[in-house]
């Protein structure tokens, strides 16, 4: 195992911790400019981040220690899953840690102590939010994992960086079960990351948050922290989607120069995906809570004849 | 490696089945010592706890050393019928199922020193204790009995020592109708079981003699297919009933609540893993070939379980039914290893096999930890507060902080969430199935992966079930009237339940030790192991196929979380401000009360609405009558009721049949002596004329 590629996965986790807000600041940029509102800079989640760090944390009477746990958590979890998939470079130290299943576990731990924070302080709005979350999240993850298991199948891997070379080497041409899988992987990503339709990130106190409610109560440094893991949350679904369908540019080997290539390409891939993103956003209104079962149903269907069509067809 | 021992040749008395025969003899002891006791009931508490700990210690000991050393021990006991003596066999799969069995039974032991304490503040144990040691050495004696006559005895001990655990507390009404299911099913079950020998041991000896009880027979008897698939339908039937399968289900519900919490760890954590390794000797030991469609019974009805039971299980709102309702579910996760694991075999890919048959023990082993230490902190909580239904509770992690913890680590584990030990024998579940492509057949290529996708809802509405059972007991504030004096669980009972979470947790971050310890199983019943591909890439690193098929280390999930929260702490907590407590916001809102929390139904109510078609539902809303106006409600009654549709489906028809038929049989009975001597004139008549 090369050094220098220990060095290449901090580089890594230092990618997605200083970029995942520069995302963000991006697709809100962008969704001002389509709603046609003057829109903030695109440093403004960078000062967001940094004006909750400052604060002092101001917290309810009852919360317990999984309240005050789930921050830190639910930020180790995107910072580890920042380690696994292959941003940058495929060898990284860390790849073998974890393949996609595990990488969809830890997200889903990451939700459950969220869930549970939500439920810490006992107000209707957390329970809410968590009851809410759990439903479309046990939904989801069915679509998201037959989605997931088309691309190992094709790749003949779960393992993200095997993938990612499996698609290089030129083992898996097009194929129509990536076709599907790549537009079940999209719908999952809008829910997973609480996007429109499913839930709406610039929504606050309204009877419809999903994710907000959930993180209500929280304040200052542990709301940083939340906030900050929700914006990696979408940039490694993001990095994950490009990984399994769109690898080209991710580095192969581990030189400098292929690095440097492979942060050009992420950047203009990173915007382009965002406009898609602002794309749908604006294209589409929120759904009712009840409608997602349709929306979700449609993501596994599609999931599901990507898998058929791979045993069918190739 | 054969090792033979007779009891006539004492050369070796220190074989791990002699270990294991002791550890039975001395549970036997232990009604006895019950009547002895009877009048000094904490003494009576303490020595029971110490005798099962100490037993169950000699089966742990028998078992890893069986699996480990591959040692395959035999012993004929000259007990039971003329001519017909007990066999006993103590290979690596009894050897494992004795540690699991030992291992859990060890925890609880040690708990139930804590627990049976505060049971026998208020009523006598006696009853409690014998019946609880019988019950044990019921599950030592069913996986050590290598005859038909002895694996029946055996369970037959267990399940009527079961029964009266389960009628402990028999004053309740509730109590008796759910022994009386339980014993009802559980009788069923066991006639399909002894058919299913006779069927076995007839074909093994030709219908000639009663030679073909042993296991030994039947192993080299030649199953024609259709006898063969006879006798496995009805054992699978028989170990069904017992595991809990879906439609068979219902008896689990109801008895694992209502039977003291010590008790409910084990029926739930290793009482039901007796069925499992029934329907694994029969298939892979005894019958050995058979085709793919065995597997595929096996591996739809693990589905329909595993789904069924986590949605039912989110319908509920006791505690203890909740969780009974999840060993539906684990059973099923556990067949569809072992049903993948058949359909493997029977394509002869045996190595695939072997992942399969591993993902299922190694389930097995894990669901008997987390759902024993997850009984074991709802009988603490049930200790403490003296409630069961979950609607009532809330905010008990501030009274019962170690509780809660523990209760936490076992939720996490059986959410399958990384990197505890439930994650890891799903993960190799879900690796299995991705090993569909090998199969011949175009279909089941096909049909194989939705399987998978069935698998993932089932952890991610497990996962929401169980956000709902911590949250709902643990977090929040107390919903109920008034508050009772509610006091943290003793440190038997703290102990008892640590050493299961700790093993939670080893369970889930040395995955590689574990299935190159099992690995022994495969390799005895199918010929193939895994080990050189599990453990290729080092002791870390678990890789079933290859490493650059699939990887998972707990360990380093477990050391990145620690480095990464602690990095996140310090910096943070360089220079930290104070936390300020205050009141809870909620959006400005101040006149939160406690019962405006979401509780157990809201929280599943999206659920419910979704899946709703699965059950029967009865939902009324009623204005309560003072009410001036419909507009101007003062009060709102709300009912909910959940039934399982199996009820009216299966059960209904049966019971109804069979009072049918009762009353039809009773009109025979006339009460007049004029017509019973009818009956037997026209019986002798018929005798006459067809016997002659």
């Amino acid at each position: 195992m090369n050094p220098f590629s220990f060095f290449i996965e901090i580089v890594q986790v230092a990618t997605l911790l200083g970029l995942a807000p520069l995302f963000i600041g991006w697709v809100r940029m962008l969704k001002c400019w389509t709603q046609g509102r003057s829109s903030a800079s695109i440093l403004q989640p960078y000062m967001d981040l940094a004006k909750l760090f400052r604060k002092n944390v101001v917290l309810a009477e009852n919360a317990s220690w999984v309240f005050r746990f789930t921050p830190y958590l639910v930020f180790c979890t995107a910072v580890l899953a920042g380690g696994i998939i292959p941003i940058l470079s495929v060898d990284l130290p860390f790849a073998p840690t974890a393949d996609v299943i595990v990488l969809v576990g830890l997200f889903a731990t990451a939700r459950f102590f969220t869930a549970l924070a939500g439920m810490d302080i006992g107000t209707a709005f957390g329970g809410m939010g968590s009851s809410r979350e759990m439903t479309i999240a046990s939904l989801a993850e069915p679509a998201m994992l037959m989605s997931i298991f088309t691309v190992s199948l094709a790749n003949k891997s779960t393992s993200i960086a095997q993938i990612v070379q499996v698609i290089y080497s030129g083992q898996s041409v097009l194929r129509p079960s990536l076709a599907f899988a790549f537009f079940a992987f999209i719908l999952i990503t809008l829910t997973e990351t609480g996007r429109i339709p499913v839930d709406n990130p610039a929504t606050h106190l309204e009877l419809t948050m999903i994710h907000e409610a959930m993180i209500l109560e929280y304040s200052g440094r542990h709301l940083a922290l939340i906030e900050w893991a929700s914006m990696m949350k979408l940039f490694l679904f993001v990095m994950l989607g490009i990984a399994c369908f769109a690898p080209w540019g991710i580095a192969e080997s581990v030189d400098i120069v292929t690095v440097l290539y492979a942060f050009i390409f992420m950047v203009l891939k990173l915007g382009i995906v965002g406009a898609g993103l602002i794309l749908i956003e604006t294209g589409l209104a929120k759904m009712r809570l009840f409608r997602l079962t349709e929306f979700l149903g449609a993501a596994f269907l599609m999931a599901t004849l990507g898998m058929l069509s791979f045993f069918i067809l190739e | 490696m054969e090792n033979t021992i007779s009891p006539l040749c004492k050369i070796e008395v220190f074989a791990p089945i002699n270990v294991a025969s002791l550890s039975i003899a001395l549970l036997l002891l232990l009604p006895a010592l019950a009547a002895i006791f009877r009048r000094r009931q904490s003494a009576l508490v303490a020595a029971c706890s110490a005798l099962i700990g100490f037993s169950s210690l000699l089966s742990i000991i028998a078992g890893v050393w069986t699996v480990s050393s591959h040692i395959t021990g035999r012993l004929v006991l000259p007990i039971g019928l003329p001519d017909l003596p007990f066999h006993l066999r103590l290979d690596p799969l009894s050897g494992f199922f004795l540690f699991v069995v030992g291992l859990l039974s060890f925890f609880v032991s040690v708990y139930s020193a804590g627990y049976m304490r505060g049971i026998a503040a208020h009523r006598p144990v006696t009853r409690l204790v014998s019946f609880y040691g019988l019950f044990v050495a019921g599950m030592f004696m069913v996986v050590l009995a290598d005859d038909a006559l002895f694996f029946l005895v055996s369970w037959e001990v267990m399940a009527a020592a079961s029964y009266f655990l389960v009628m402990f507390e028999d004053e309740k009404a509730v109590n008796r109708r759910a022994a009386f299911l339980y014993m009802v099913i559980a009788h069923v079950g066991a006639i399909a079981i002894l058919l299913s020998f006779g069927v076995m041991a007839g074909i093994a000896s030709g219908f000639e003699s009663f030679n073909g009880y042993t296991f030994d027979a039947m192993r080299q008897a030649k199953f024609p297919l259709e006898w063969a698939t006879v006798a496995f339908l009805l054992s699978f039937f028989g170990f069904a009933a017992k595991a809990g399968v879906v439609p068979l289900h219902v008896w689990l519900p109801e008895a694992h609540p209502v039977a003291p919490s010590n008790i409910s760890a084990l029926m739930s954590g290793v009482m039901l893993k007796t069925a499992i390794y029934g329907i694994v000797r029969i298939t892979f030991d005894i019958l050995k070939v058979f085709p793919w469609w065995w597997g595929a019974i096996v591996l739809v009805l693990g589905l329909v379980s595993a789904v069924m039971g986590v949605l039912y299980a989110l319908m509920q709102h006791d505690l203890k039914r909740l969780l009974a309702y999840h060993s539906v579910e684990n059973i099923g996760i556990i067949l569809i290893g072992i049903g993948l694991a058949m359909i493997f075999t029977s394509f002869n890919l045996s190595v695939l096999a072997a992942l399969a048959l591993i993902a299922g023990l190694y389930h097995t082993l894990n669901h008997a930890m987390f759902k024993g230490l997850l009984f074991m902190g709802a009988g603490a909580v049930l200790h403490a507060t003296g409630e069961r239904n979950m609607e009532e509770m809330g905010g008990l992690i501030h009274q019962m902080p170690w509780t809660a913890a523990l209760f936490l680590v076992g939720c996490i584990s059986i959410s399958a969430l990384p990197p505890f030990n439930g994650f890891v024998s799903e993960w190799l579940t879900f690796q299995a199935f991705l090993l569909s492509p090998s199969l011949p057949s175009s279909l089941i290529r096909l049909l194989v992966p939705l399987g998978a996708a069935l698998l993932a809802l089932t952890g991610a509405l497990a996962a929401a079930c169980f956000v709902k059972a911590f949250g709902v007991t643990f977090l929040g504030h107390w919903r109920g009237h008034g508050r009772p004096h509610v006091h943290e669980a003793d440190w038997f009972m703290r102990a008892g339940m640590l050493m299961a979470a700790v093993t939670c947790l080893l369970l889930g971050i040395f995955p590689t030790m574990v299935v190159e310890w099992l690995d022994i199983i495969p390799g005895q019943l199918l010929g193939a192991t895994i080990s050189t591909s599990a453990g290729a890439a080092g002791w870390m690193w678990l890789t079933p196929i290859a490493p650059e098929r699939a990887s998972y280390s707990g360990l380093v999930v477990l050391f990145g979380f620690i480095m990464i929260f602690a990095a996140a702490y310090f910096i943070l907590h360089i220079k930290a401000g104070k936390i300020q407590r205050v009141p809870v916001w909620d959006c400005g809102f101040e006149k939160m009360t406690a019962r405006m929390q979401y509780n157990a139904t809201s929280f599943s109510m999206p659920i419910r609405r979704i899946f709703g078609f699965l059950f029967n539902i009865g939902e009324h809303k009623r204005l309560s009558p003072q009410s001036a106006h419909p507009a101007f409600p003062a009060k709102m009654h709300y009912y909910l009721r959940v039934r399982d549709r199996f009820w009216n489906w299966l059960y209904m028809p049966v019971t109804k049949t069979s009072f049918w038929f009762s009353r039809g049989i009773g009109n025979l009975q006339r009460g007049r002596i004029q017509t019973y001597l009818i009956y037997s004139f026209i019986t002798i008549i018929i005798l006459l004329v067809f016997v002659r």
